[in-house]
């Protein structure tokens, strides 16, 4: 019975237990609410995939009413492996959240704060999960309102001017989204993924039919901060607190990303795609992401802004991946959605726990911490290889499925701007460690510990699986390659 | 002509997305952007209804003697969009006032000059 419900619980737990955390008395019961059922959704992610990865296809009707006039929840081996990201990151960040928002939350809103991070949870959750696109959208603005408001409990006051800021360039994605999706509906008269599928075919040819995936994509490239649509995206994760920063980096660009690979590969046909200039746009905006927004990051002075301007170069490669087009690079621009989900959440963790020590994370703030803690130098050393892409780390799995992708079409300035986004990384990562270690501290800086154990083994974890699935690729790779063959991505 | 008079409430719809998104896009009042952002959102769901719309159609309650309903599906849809688009109004003035709390001002340029100004 379990099983067959697997698809829905996902979403519903969460749900019903946002609420109850928020009425839970304060003190550490709401954290452990929210790691038990993060716990739960893991498992069941984990139960799903098992149950998909053969290329078999659950369909679960909502309420019993069949598709296409139903709700349908449709799981192939995409929507399983990102509900399975989401929920694994969910759960390694919250033994992480215990002691950080303990210091970075007053006390009277934490259990508001895992009650919204459950909301946020449910929305992410969510989104991998429906095969409606109007449900999306409702699952979308519950993930993106929940993180507005986890965004503006940061410390500073300008979280609440970043969150703001971020409120109305979501507001204005989302809004976008919903018009594309009218005018699709205008012309198919359904919201069924699948069945859009079927019927756009017809009327590809159609002006509305057009605007409507235009708006689409313009509404989802704001979402998953596409360049130049990223600018929300910096001031966000840069004055959150640490655990929302290191939880909205690894999975909401990601399922953003998993949205755009559905709408361009399953909904809409391969030759209507292909008849728009979408294709080029999108690798002339991963092109001009990663070189722009990596020399952004290199100038940063703080070291959170410095990753949050990485994270949207390492968005201009999965970018790059989608507008290639091929299978290959497809498959690449999924396995650095995973791999990109493992190093930043290691980095934005070891950071986080710089700023549990010292309170700020300015670069001159760090000089020569890095002798006090070596073991949250040690991750940044580690996430900032597989940032730049050295082999032996995840990082240069998918830089190098994603330089063969490119060399399979022949673009050879494709290949160049790949190769100059990791040596750009060489210099923003070298400026952090160079300030960690080489630089002698303020002289009047007090002795700092070592971060707490709890900060550390999540920090570690992240870390030794960067390593492990730079050495060993079957998971990320074999799955990335099924959930192509799930998106039918047809070969160029 | 009778493009324009038989299209005018997407005619409307359009000049109320203009107006909310110019609104969001020009004003430094953070309220008046709130409001940009609610009308912007507004012109969409009209867009909806209108495409809801069936000629001949009356509203979709099962009657005697009437063969052709509106379809309500779009409506269905716009009253989830209008709860969501109370959820983010209502976030986005909480936040409004929490930035008058810390900064004394919804102006965005003081805002600016006064984290610069440290």
């Amino acid at each position: 019975m379990m099983q067959e419900h697997t698809s829905f619980l996902l979403v519903v737990l969460p749900l019903i237990f946002a609420p109850i955390t928020a009425v839970l008395p304060r003190g550490r019961l709401p954290w452990l609410a929210t790691l038990i059922v993060t716990l739960t959704c893991a498992v069941l992610a984990g139960m799903q995939l098992l149950a998909v990865i053969d290329g078999g296809v659950i369909s679960y009707e909502l309420g019993g009413w069949a598709p296409p006039w139903g709700i349908e929840y449709r799981i192939d081996a995409l929507n399983a492996f990102m509900a399975l990201i989401v929920a694994v990151i969910a759960v390694i960040t919250l033994p992480y959240a215990l002691l950080s928002v303990e210091k970075e939350i007053p006390e009277h809103q934490t259990p508001l704060f895992y009650s919204a991070f459950l909301l946020c949870l449910t929305g992410l959750l969510g989104i991998t999960q429906t095969g409606d696109i109007f449900n999306l959208f409702v699952f979308l603005e519950i993930s993106s309102l929940s993180s507005y408001a986890l965004i503006s409990t940061g410390r500073k006051r300008q979280a609440q001017t970043s969150a703001y800021q971020y409120l109305v360039m979501g507001t204005i994605g989302a809004t976008f989204f919903l018009i594309g999706v009218g005018l699709i509906y205008s012309v198919t008269g359904t919201l069924n993924m699948m069945d859009l599928a079927a019927r756009l075919p017809e009327v590809a040819d159609q002006r509305t039919t057009h605007t409507g995936f235009a708006f689409i994509m313009i509404g989802f490239a704001l979402k998953l901060a596409m360049f130049p649509l990223h600018l929300w995206l910096p001031n966000a994760y840069t004055y959150a607190p640490s655990v929302i920063t290191v939880f909205l980096a690894a999975t909401a660009t990601k399922v953003a990303v998993y949205v755009m690979l559905r709408v361009l590969f399953t909904v809409f046909p391969a030759d209507f795609v292909s008849a728009t200039p979408t294709d080029e746009l999108f690798i002339l905006s991963g092109l001009a992401g990663i070189l722009i927004t990596s020399v952004y990051a290199a100038y940063q002075t703080n070291v959170k802004r410095l990753l949050a301007y990485s994270s949207v170069a390492q968005i201009g490669y999965m970018v790059l991946g989608i507008g290639l087009a091929s299978t290959l690079s497809v498959t690449a621009s999924i396995v650095h959605l995973f791999n990109h989900a493992l190093m930043k959440g290691a980095l934005f963790m070891a950071v986080g726990a710089i700023i549990y020590r010292i309170g700020g994370c300015h670069i001159d703030e760090i000089r020569g911490l890095g002798r006090h803690m070596p073991w949250t130098f040690g991750a940044i050393v580690i996430g900032g290889l597989s940032l730049i892409g050295v082999p032996g780390t995840a990082g240069f799995i998918s830089k190098w499925y994603l330089v063969v992708a490119a060399l399979e079409q022949q673009m050879w300035l494709v290949v160049a701007v790949i190769l100059a986004g990791s040596l750009i990384a060489v210099v923003y990562v070298g400026k952090v460690l160079e300030a960690l270690y080489f630089k002698s501290p303020a002289d009047d800086m007090p002795a700092v510990k070592e971060a707490p154990l709890l900060l550390l083994v999540p920090t570690w974890a992240l870390v030794l699986a960067n390593v492990y699935f730079g050495l060993d690729t079957d998971f990320s790779v074999g799955m990335a390659g099924r959930a192509v063959e799930a998106l039918g991505v047809s070969a160029k | 002509m009778d493009f324009i008079i038989g299209h005018y409430n997407y005619w409307v719809a359009i000049i109320l997305m203009m107006a909310g998104f110019y609104t969001i896009i020009s004003r430094g009042n953070l309220v008046k952007k709130i409001v940009g952002l609610n009308i912007f959102q507004v012109s969409v769901f009209l867009l909806y209804i209108s495409l809801g719309t069936v000629h001949g159609g009356v509203a979709p309650i099962i009657a005697e003697g009437v063969e052709r309903y509106s379809n309500p599906l779009p409506h269905v849809l716009i009253l989830t969009a209008i709860v969501v688009g109370v959820a983010t109004t209502a976030l986005g003035l909480a936040l409004v006032v929490r930035i008058k709390e810390s900064y004394g001002t919804i102006e965005e340029d003081e805002i600016h000059d006064r984290d610069h100004s440290l």
